[in-house]
């Protein structure tokens, strides 16, 4: 087991590396002058000259890369071209309402969508298998932003319960909640399902029924237990996927968070801030994905006891 | 002789398929006695499973049912019984192993917990009793390093131990009846000897009946008092073991003998049964066999004989309308 | 229940005389589903073709005496804010909405399998290049991979087919990988490769055909994504200029209107979900008949 983690861990490293060094060139491989953009068209070629020796951009690609990680390690990210002040400073106010955001939209994507999953299996080809499926295969096909405009129509326009943009209130994250784990909670009702299928036809299924175990112990305890490994697995992914697909929801509501502030950054051209924020969001899922692949290690016994 | 434990009549399950219902056994009745092991034989696909998970009660998750039929144990036609009632019938008055040890325990739970969890299912013994219980079954069963067992996972047993474990796990509440569905198919051949001995130790202890369904016929001689012979959903011959080696009668038990090969009898060119098992939803009318047997007659493509008594022998039963009713051995 | 299902071949089960493809059609037939689908999208596509030369009014030409108007038997799903008739908009966009979707994805498909295919042929060196190369890409969630390569090459229908396609590329490539290493494995390669055929006549005439079935079910999934993330980058203002008739953009614009004519929100909603629904219920049907074994 132990063996097993380290090898996941060091095995992410290398891929850490690339994608802060894809992550790094992202300047380079913009259109334009990455000093120009930052000064104006106005500026004299010595201030231009200047700021490119004080960026060290006239240095060799691999001694910025370093002094660009050694950035990453204390904290600075430079300085945003639209304000002027520190990246670290723009980003860190919009990590809370994301994280929030992303926490509650996992919570009920991954209950209900279990459920429905197991619900579906456990009633293969009856009516609410058909149900079930039928939610799911909307849920995956809906627009993010139009479903939550929709909901913002009805919830917030229509009967005025809820709030239609911002964060605040508890109501306040619901609509977006909603809106961001529509998918996922599809994603996995399938996914649960097609898992729970198999697993039921399992022989150790049958030894626990011939056991006289109830049915709900039968399905819970032995057959989605074993789901669950792949159950695991899948939601992983999608919180990795759900963080970046804030910037959806967040532009529909409102919300001030990091897939906004992407947004916004990228038309603004303010080009720090957005390598920031790419670089955190990608870290952010190779994280997550060890995260899950290490937790697949403690649910399955064949590789925690190898 | 010693008190009926389990009698089925007339058992009867239908599969649903594409289009309707398919007869997956037929007209299935037999009976087991305390101490003793019946056989039941045949080709993969006769109903032999079918007819087992019938009276388990376990065709749920299979688009099986059963359509007609009794099957008393201690009084009680478990065919009848509520889902409730019957989940306190298995595992306590009957409980069944499988064939495939590795692939029947769960592969997330540790052996102590799918023990303790039948135990404590049909025993107010708590944790501790459990446990105790689940250590000594184990021992019973001849795994030499219990504790050691009771803190493994499934993959990391062997296929023997699994199948220890299996049985350990059907002896846990003392059934009467244990339903053995191909113990050692999967196994080693070194290994079935053993566990085929194990079970044969512990149903003489406790005085039990074992319903060993298996394809193998040297398995049946060894271990059998009795078999029953099923072909394409249906019982055709039934006799003590002695008996139906010494002289079948149905031409397919016949058949079936005599395709097994036996050392020293100089014979080459093993016989075998032409043809193969109908398939369910194009059943031949009449004898189900007929369409393969070299006796057949016109009798025996229009009308199905029924399970009768051969003549002269209390004790067995054949569906044949050329053999049945008269003495085996009249073959020419 | 196994030894009753393994033992015995019903007749249906046995192949027939009759081709591969009559079967084919004949199975798929049977999903209702999939066939409404497939109709829907055909009736798509069509549009996408032909709608500027059918449709009732001029996508682009405004009508200032009817502004923000709701569904009406004029307007069949309502005017939009400059008096332009959804309906027509929204038909005449299929052509920027579904075209660019389905460019992406077939451009990223063919890169994807052929990079797959040679990986997982060759192995080695081309194979880990090919591999690591999907990782780093993975290591990017889908839409954000898009935005950053938008980002980067700025906003433009053809950056987002460029976008959607880069997205596309690795789970592809990983996809033919694996079907070619099980292909390879295959006993009909071995005896190819034995009866001394070249790598390259072994590669496209025995492998390909079996990657061939997976790759087009993942083909017609994919476009359903594909629709929605050219969608989402529209709607985000890195898509098609403004003016232009787009599904996402219509519905971006829309948004400011939502209180008063929330009918200009809810059409281009509805169709992107209609369209990326029938794709995806056709790659499930597809999927159910070509390879059964996956449910």
């Amino acid at each position: 087991m132990a063996r097993y983690c380290v090898k996941r861990i060091l095995s992410a490293i290398p891929l850490l590396l690339v994608v802060s060094f894809l992550v790094f060139m992202y300047i380079h491989m913009l259109p334009g002058d990455p000093v120009r953009l930052q000064l104006g068209m106005q500026a004299t070629q010595d201030q231009v000259d200047l700021l490119r020796e004080e960026m060290g951009l006239n240095d060799p690609l691999l001694v910025q890369y370093v002094d660009y990680m050694k950035g990453i390690f204390t904290g600075d990210l430079g300085e945003s071209t639209r304000n002027g002040a520190s990246v670290i400073d723009t980003i860190a106010p919009r990590f809370g309402p994301t994280i929030m955001l992303t926490i509650c939209s996992i919570v009920w994507a991954v209950l209900i969508g279990t459920v429905i999953g197991i619900v579906s299996a456990v009633n293969r080809g009856k009516l609410t298998d058909y149900f079930g499926m039928v939610v799911a295969i909307c849920g995956i096909s809906a627009p993010s932003f139009w479903l939550g405009l929709m909901l913002m129509q009805l919830f917030s326009v229509q009967l005025g319960l809820l709030p239609t943009s911002g964060l605040g209130s508890w109501q306040s994250y619901i609509l977006p909640s909603l809106t961001m784990g529509a998918g996922v909670m599809a994603i996995l009702a399938r996914f649960t399902r097609s898992s729970m299928l198999e697993n039921l036809q399992e022989d150790y299924v049958r030894t626990a029924r011939a056991k006289g175990l109830g049915e709900y112990f039968v399905i819970m305890r032995h057959a989605f237990r074993n789901s669950l490994i792949q159950v695991v697995t899948v939601t992983g992914l999608q919180i990795g996927g759900l963080l970046s697909g804030s910037v959806m929801v967040e532009t529909v509501f409102s919300i001030n968070g990091l897939g906004r502030l992407l947004v916004d950054s990228i038309n603004s051209r303010d080009y720090k801030v957005v390598q920031a924020l790419l670089l955190f969001f990608a870290v952010e899922y190779i994280v997550v994905n060890l995260i899950v692949d290490l937790l697949y290690g403690v649910l399955d016994p064949k590789i925690r006891y190898s | 002789m010693a008190e009926k434990l389990l009698e089925v009549r007339n058992l009867r399950t239908e599969f649903k398929r594409e289009k309707g219902f398919v007869t997956a056994v037929s007209d299935v009745s037999f009976s087991i006695r305390k101490g003793e092991v019946l056989g039941l034989v045949g080709e993969s696909g006769c109903g032999k499973t079918v007819t087992a998970l019938s009276i388990m009660g376990l065709l749920m998750g299979t688009s099986g049912r059963v359509t007609q039929g009794e099957a008393w144990l201690h009084g009680r036609d478990l065919l009848k019984l509520s889902r409730k009632e019957m989940r306190s019938v298995r595992g306590r008055d009957v409980s069944m192993i499988f064939q495939n040890p590795m692939s029947s325990l769960n592969p997330c739970m540790r052996v102590e917990r799918q023990l303790t969890e039948a135990i404590l299912l049909h025993n107010k013994c708590g944790r501790e009793g459990a446990r105790a219980r689940a250590r000594q079954v184990l021992e019973a069963v001849g795994i030499p390093d219990a504790d050691r067992t009771l803190k493994s996972y499934p993959h990391q047993l062997s296929g023997g131990m699994s199948q220890r474990v299996m049985i350990a796990m059907a002896l846990s509440c003392e059934p009467d009846l244990m339903i053995a569905d191909e113990p050692t198919t999967a196994l080693d051949v070194t290994i079935q000897a053993q566990i085929m001995e194990l079970m044969l130790e512990i149903k003489e202890q406790r005085n039990s009946g074992i319903l060993l369904i298996t394809h193998d016929l040297g398995v049946v001689a060894e271990m059998c008092t009795r078999v029953v012979v099923m072909y394409a959903g249906r019982i055709v011959e039934e006799a003590p073991v002695t008996e139906l080696f010494a002289d079948p009668v149905h031409p397919y038990t016949a058949g079936l003998i005599a395709s097994v090969p036996k050392i020293g009898s100089g014979v080459r060119v093993l016989p075998s049964i032409p043809g193969s098992v109908p398939d369910l939803s194009v059943m031949p009318e009449g004898c189900k066999f007929a369409p393969r047997c070299r006796y057949a007659t016109e009798k025996c493509r229009q009308s199905e004989p029924e399970l009768t008594a051969v003549l002269g022998s209390p004790t067995r039963k054949i569906r044949c309308h050329v053999f049945g009713g008269e003495k085996g051995g009249a073959r020419s | 229940m196994a030894d009753m299902e393994n033992g015995v071949i019903s007749p249906e089960e046995l192949p027939k005389a009759q081709s591969r493809t009559k079967a084919f059609i004949k199975k798929f037939l049977k999903r209702k589903a999939a066939v409404i689908s497939l109709v829907f999208i055909l009736f798509i596509l069509f549009m996408g073709i032909f709608a500027p030369y059918i449709v009732p009014y001029d996508a682009a030409t405004p009508d200032y005496t009817a502004l923000l108007q709701g569904p009406s038997p004029e307007h069949w799903w309502g005017t939009d804010e400059f008096g332009r008739d959804v309906f027509s908009r929204l038909m005449v966009g299929t052509r920027l909405s579904v075209f660019t979707a389905l460019a992406a994805v077939t451009i990223g498909t063919v890169i994807g399998a052929v990079l797959g295919l040679l990986a997982g042929y060759y192995g080695g060196i081309i194979e880990s290049v090919v591999m690591r190369g999907a990782d780093i890409l993975f290591a990017f969630p889908d839409i954000l991979l898009a935005i950053a390569v938008v980002a980067i090459i700025g906003p433009g229908v053809i950056n987002v087919v460029i976008a959607v396609a880069v997205f596309t590329v690795p789970s592809v490539a990983r996809l033919a990988r694996s079907a070619t290493l099980t292909e390879k494995e295959a006993l009909y390669v071995e005896v190819a490769r034995s009866l001394g055929c070249r790598d390259r006549r072994i590669l496209w005439v025995h492998i390909f055909p079996g990657a061939v079935q997976s790759l087009i079910v993942n083909f017609t999934m994919r476009i359903g994504t594909a629709i929605l993330a050219a969608a989402s980058l529209s709607f985000l203002g890195f898509g098609a200029n403004v003016t232009e008739p787009e599904w996402g953009s219509m519905l971006s614009q829309g948004r400011n209107y939502l209180v008063t004519a929330p009918h200009i929100v809810l059409f281009p909603g509805v169709l992107i979900f209609l369209t990326v629904l029938a794709f995806n219920l056709l790659g499930d049907g597809l999927r159910d008949t070509l390879d059964p074994k996956i449910k």
